[in-house]
Parts: C-alpha cells; sequence; structure tokens
C-alpha cells in the first residue's frame, strides 16, 4: 500500500515535469535585434571564470519549476503552515520540531557511519537514546543540554565527502534547489530511512502517513526562505550560486 | 608617608576618569571597514522586542504601468507598518541603498521605534528593483530630487490608506545612508506642500555628495580583489572556504545573522582589503539589481537590446554578468545623464553632480531646526573633509560618533538611545 502511494506520487511528479519541460521548448527566436551599449562581447574576457556560472543544463525546466513552486507555497503549502502556526502554541510547536528532528537522527547516524565519523556517530547515537527516554520520545532535547550537539549529516554530504561532484542544479518541485548529487542523496536517505528506520520499526502505513505530512509542514514552518522575497532580478542566479556553496560549506564540515 | 599614598591615589583616580572620558563610546570596533562589515552583533546590540506586530502592505501608484514579464512580481509597492493602539507619533523610515522595507537595519528601527511607542511605516529605497518598477516616475533613480518627490508621493499613498486605522497625533521622519539624504529633502518639500507637517526629521550616516561616495564605493571593489575583477571567482571561492572553515570549526556555528561576526571572529582578516572588497561586492550587487531594473523598465539599451522584451523564464545570466562589470558611474553616464539630457539639453554633468548633493540643499539644512543627524567620524562613503562640512553645516543638531564605519553602530545602544531619543524629546516638550 505504500509502495503505491509512492510510485503514484512519482508517476504524478515525472507527468508534471513533463509538462514543464515541453513549456520549456516552446520558445520563439527574435532576429534583427539592435545590440545594447554593454554587451557580453565588449565587456567580458574569455578564459575567465564567474562566480555565477553554475552547471544548470536544465534551467528552462527549473526555472518554470522555481515559479511552480513559489504558487504551490503560496496557495497550498504557506497557507498550510501558516494555519498550523496559528492554531499551534510556539511551545507545542518546537516540540513537534524537537520529535521530528529526533525520528531523522536515524539519517544522520547512518551518514555519519558512512563518512566513517565515529564520534559524530557515537554522539548522533547518544541524542538518540537521551532523547527518546529523558526527552520523553525526542519532544525535549536535554542531549544538546548535555553537550552532545546535533551531527546533521545527509546522503548527498557523504557523497560529496567521498569526492562526488554536485552534478547539474536541479530545482526540485515543491523541495527547491538541489543538484543531481545532492537529489541522488535525498532519495537514498528516503529509501534508507522507510526501508530500515523508524518507519519499518513501526511498521504501520498509517503512522508513517500522518508523521511524513507533519515532517513536511514542520519543516517549512522552520524554513525561512521565501520565493521571490529578495527583491532581486538576478534571485533564480543568487539562489543557485549560493546554494552550491551552501553545500559545499556543509560538506566540508 | 600618607600624603604620598593619597596623591598615587588622586593621580590614579585622574587617570581612570581620563581613560573612561578617552572611552566614552564603547562600541567594540575601531575599525571602520570591520565596523560596516560586522555591524553590531547581537551580544553588543540593544536588546529589543523580537516579536511585533508587523502587517505588509501594497500599494499600486500607476495602474497604467505596463511591466515587462522577467519583473512581473514588481508591478505594486510594499511596505510594512506597525501600529500602535492608541494615539501615538507616526514615524516613516527610508531604507538605505538598495535595501527594502524589511531590510535587518529597517526591521532593527522597526523594534526601536514601535517599542519606544510610535506608529512606524517602512519604505524600500527609490534604488530598490521593487521601486523602480512600481513607484519611480521616471524609473532611472539616483536624483536626490526626483526619488524624494516619489518617496513623497508614497508617503501620501500609504497614509491614505492607513489614516483610517491608526490614530496619530504628528508625524516624524528618518532615514539611513541614502534614505538619510532623502528624508531631508522630503522634509525640504513637505515645507511647502504641508501633507505631514514633519515635526523632526533625522538624518542617519548620510552621504554629502551622492558621486562622491558612489565613486569610493565603486572602487572597494575594483581596487582590493587581489588581481583585479578577473579573478573575482577566486576571491569568492576563497570566501566560501573561510565561511566553510568557520563553520567546521564550531559545533555551535549556524548560519544566521551571527554568522559573518562569526567568520571574522575564527579568521581574524590580517588586513582591510578582504573587508573593502566585501562591501564593494555587496554595493555592486545592489547596482546590478537597480540597473538592470532601471535598463527594462525605461528600455535605454544599456545592457538589455531595445528590441527585447524578457520573459518570466528567459535566461538572464548573462546580463547579471556584463553588470558585473560596469560601475555605478558607468550608469550615470550610460543610462542617467541620457535621461536627463533628453529632458533638459542644456544640463551639465557637472551641474548634475552638484545637484546630487547636500550642499544643494545646505541654506535649508542650516536653518531649519527640525533637521538633526547621527553620524561617524570615520563613515567609510565621506571623503576627507566631509564630515567636517556637516559638522559645520549641523552644528549642534549633528551627533557624530568616533567610529562606526557606515551605518555599522545603528544598533549599539547608545546609538539607538539617541536615535529614539531624539524624536521623543520632542513629544515631552
Amino acid at each position: 500500500m505504500q509502495n503505491n502511494t509512492t510510485r503514484k506520487s512519482a508517476l504524478l511528479t515525472m507527468a508534471l515535469l513533463a509538462l514543464l519541460f515541453a513549456a520549456g521548448c516552446a520558445k520563439k527566436q527574435n532576429t534583427n535585434i539592435a545590440p545594447p551599449l554593454h554587451t557580453p562581447e565588449n565587456t567580458l574576457k574569455e578564459n575567465v571564470e564567474y562566480a555565477v556560472d553554475v552547471y544548470d543544463p536544465l534551467e528552462p525546466m527549473n526555472r518554470r519549476i522555481y515559479t511552480f513552486n513559489y504558487y504551490f507555497d503560496k496557495f497550498l503549502f504557506l497557507p498550510v503552515v501558516n494555519t498550523y502556526e496559528f492554531i499551534m502554541p510556539d511551545y507545542v510547536e518546537d516540540r513537534v520540531s524537537n520529535f521530528v528532528d529526533n525520528i531523522f537522527e536515524f539519517n544522520n547516524f547512518t551518514n555519519n557511519l558512512l563518512q566513517l565519523k565515529f564520534r559524530s556517530t557515537a554522539i548522533t547515537l547518544g541524542r538518540f537514546l537521551v532523547n527518546s527516554t529523558i526527552g520523553v520520545a525526542g519532544l525535549w532535547d536535554p542531549a544538546t543540554g548535555m553537550g552532545m550537539i546535533r551531527q546533521t549529516e545527509d546522503f548527498g554530504q557523504t557523497l560529496g565527502h567521498y569526492g562526488v561532484g554536485n552534478g547539474p542544479y536541479i530545482v526540485l518541485p515543491i523541495l527547491g534547489p538541489s543538484n543531481l548529487r545532492d537529489t541522488t542523496g535525498l532519495v537514498t536517505d528516503a529509501v534508507a530511512f522507510g526501508a530500515a528506520g523508524p518507519p519499518a520499526w513501526v511498521d504501520d502505513d498509517d503512522t508513517t502517513l500522518i508523521f511524513n505530512g507533519v515532517a513536511a509542514v514542520d519543516k517549512r514552518h522552520r524554513q525561512s526562505f521565501r520565493y521571490y522575497s529578495t527583491g532581486s532580478p538576478f534571485e533564480y542566479e543568487m539562489i543557485r550560486m549560493l546554494y552550491s556553496s551552501k553545500r559545499e560549506i556543509e560538506i566540508m564540515k | 608617608m600618607l600624603n604620598q599614598l593619597l596623591r598615587l591615589f588622586a593621580v590614579c583616580v585622574c587617570l581612570l576618569l581620563c581613560c573612561s572620558l578617552a572611552n566614552a563610546y564603547d562600541y567594540p570596533f575601531a575599525n571602520r571597514y570591520v565596523a560596516t562589515v560586522v555591524g553590531t552583533p547581537a551580544e553588543f546590540a540593544e536588546v529589543l522586542p523580537a516579536d511585533i506586530p508587523t502587517k505588509i502592505g501594497k500599494i499600486k501608484i500607476f495602474p497604467d504601468r505596463k511591466v515587462p514579464g522577467v519583473l512581473w512580481n514588481m508591478d505594486e509597492l510594499y511596505y510594512s507598518y506597525q501600529r500602535q493602539e492608541g494615539p501615538a507619533p507616526l514615524i516613516f523610515l527610508v531604507a538605505g541603498t538598495g535595501a527594502s522595507f524589511k531590510s535587518s537595519k529597517m526591521q532593527m528601527m522597526q523594534r526601536a521605534f514601535y517599542n519606544a511607542g510610535f506608529n512606524v511605516v517602512s519604505l524600500s529605497s527609490p534604488t530598490h528593483p521593487n521601486f523602480i518598477v512600481a513607484a519611480s516616475t521616471s524609473s532611472v533613480p539616483g536624483d536626490l530630487q526626483e526619488d524624494s518627490a516619489d518617496l513623497y508621493n508614497v508617503m501620501k499613498a500609504v497614509w491614505g490608506k492607513l489614516q483610517d486605522k491608526m490614530n496619530v497625533t504628528e508625524f516624524y521622519l528618518t532615514g539611513y545612508s541614502l534614505g538619510a539624504a532623502q528624508s531631508a529633502f522630503i522634509a525640504k518639500l513637505d515645507e511647502q506642500e504641508k501633507a505631514f507637517n514633519f515635526k523632526k526629521v533625522l538624518m542617519i550616516n548620510p552621504p554629502v555628495s551622492l558621486y562622491n561616495s558612489v565613486e569610493i564605493l565603486d572602487n572597494l571593489l575594483v581596487d582590493n580583489i587581489p588581481g583585479g575583477l578577473d579573478h573575482f571567482n577566486e576571491f569568492y571561492q576563497k570566501v566560501v572556504k573561510a565561511f566553510g572553515e568557520t563553520y567546521a570549526h564550531g559545533d555551535k556555528v549556524e548560519f544566521n545573522d551571527q554568522f559573518l561576526y562569526e567568520a571574522y571572529k575564527y579568521k581574524k582578516p590580517q588586513s582591510d582589503e578582504p573587508l573593502e572588497a566585501l562591501i564593494g561586492v555587496s554595493f555592486r550587487i545592489s547596482s546590478q539589481n537597480m540597473v538592470f531594473t532601471s535598463d527594462v523598465m525605461t528600455k535605454a539599451g544599456y545592457v538589455v537590446s531595445r528590441d527585447i522584451e524578457l520573459g518570466r523564464h528567459d535566461h538572464i545570466t548573462p546580463y547579471l554578468k556584463v553588470l558585473g562589470r560596469l560601475t555605478f558611474l558607468d550608469y550615470f553616464e550610460g543610462i542617467f545623464m541620457p535621461h536627463f539630457k533628453a529632458l533638459d539639453p542644456s544640463i551639465t554633468e557637472s551641474a548634475m553632480i552638484q545637484q546630487l548633493s547636500m550642499r544643494s540643499i545646505e541654506n535649508y539644512l542650516r536653518t531649519s531646526p527640525k533637521i538633526g543627524m547621527i553620524h561617524n567620524e570615520d563613515d567609510i562613503i565621506l571623503q576627507p573633509g566631509e564630515i567636517d562640512y556637516l559638522r559645520d553645516v549641523l552644528g549642534s543638531r549633528a551627533t557624530i560618533y568616533p567610529h562606526g564605519g557606515h551605518c555599522g553602530n545603528m544598533a549599539y545602544p547608545e546609538n539607538v538611545n539617541a536615535m529614539v531619543g531624539f524624536f521623543q524629546s520632542t513629544q515631552k516638550n
């Protein structure tokens, strides 16, 4: 049953992507145009590298998904998040965040282990044990107070740690900026989480479904990023550049 | 013996007193570039309420204006306001170059003024893309007179929408950086139009000559990237690496407002160059946004061909790269002057440069008791002598701190108190 839903949503996503891609191809060209005062030809030198150049062969599609995400946020995701924030006292929101974080320690654990970071692996295990017991099923986070700081790692970072490059930039529907390496990581983490993590321990589809929903709302609630809120006409380029740099920084850790 | 001890004691007391007088202003960064980049980290800043009831409004100033696809999300002007329950004064805040109504400095000011009992309305700078598209008459930003008139129009329009919601006793106005210069011009305009009859107007770190300040900021980038702009990518990668090391070294370092300060503490740059370059980068990014928006709106044919109508999903990265290589002064020559020459062929470049200066309203600044100023002795956007000029013009209405760089000390407790206190002193009288 769970497999079935996953397959259905995967199909739906594929169909959506195909549609957006088709829209991206239908593009008319304008010939006979007067050149502006400053052109790339008379301003830019060859063999100079530009920080804003990120490998982005899917750009036409990515830009459309970026816009799609803006509308998805505006008309569906953020209203749900806002309602959640309106109903829930801040105190309860924080408990939910802690609970979600605690469940996802599973991925931190596997990825720290895969990167052979044994100290971080031990800390993660310690956090999970302390927070699940003293912290009442992860609702509170006494581990941080004991000096066990959260050691976030995902499979994209693990791949990066072993030298896998970014690959093409990808804007994922709903999830936002990513690249081929990090998307691979995301899928791998999700599969591992479902197959061997807490959902497999619980083995109850309804519980997993509810948890996934709560986790999605909680993550958006904690993410202050809003599409088209920088006020820059070059937001797409800026986010593309900063995403790549941010991941580079996270992989260095 | 006792006498000697007493004398020693007296000397000590004197020394202590002198020291405390010399260090009377304790803002932590004496280096002007460090101050400008790092600002006031939370541990040194005035403690202000984090959550204030902020509402975002939007308004259409030119209902018939057509907006090209690439700027599709900017056709309405966004602003924010905080409302007091009972009768209270209303203060307008004007953002600095390229900044929006919700920049971190604006948010700090909103919290300070709301906390002190003011209604607050915050407006983006006329150099911000949203303002250029939605509220600028010419969509060619940079003219102090015209931009200030546009701001004044926006204030009247916004007040038209808010006046039923607020019980306002009197009006105040302030702004930082370019917004400070515009505040003075707006105040002068208001003397004739009297839409608000501003009781008091405060300029925080204003420039004297826009042309001079812009030239300084342009050069900060060009002069401080090792090897020149061709090597910008190497500089950028180095910064990313430095940030990465900062992030990796401590368990508790997170990406937030404090991160720049953490990076500064961890890497402690050996010279001013990287900091100067960072200020230059930040200014160049603002310029890129501003110039591109103006070019597209006015079809100036500056970096975008006049014959192209850019759509919402077009590949515009090449324009960004070209604009990365152009200075603000290139914009002055390529869009700004041609626009104003078309309106008035007799105007010369030097006459225009004079017009873009506080000197053009010197008499008003000298004689108007309602205008006050907070500034820093070591502000990086001023040329030598310009701070003395401002001190001379504003006299006792100027508060000038020994350091703080450009707006770096705005959130420092003493500065926040001076900023809010400037307006509160009239309320009590």
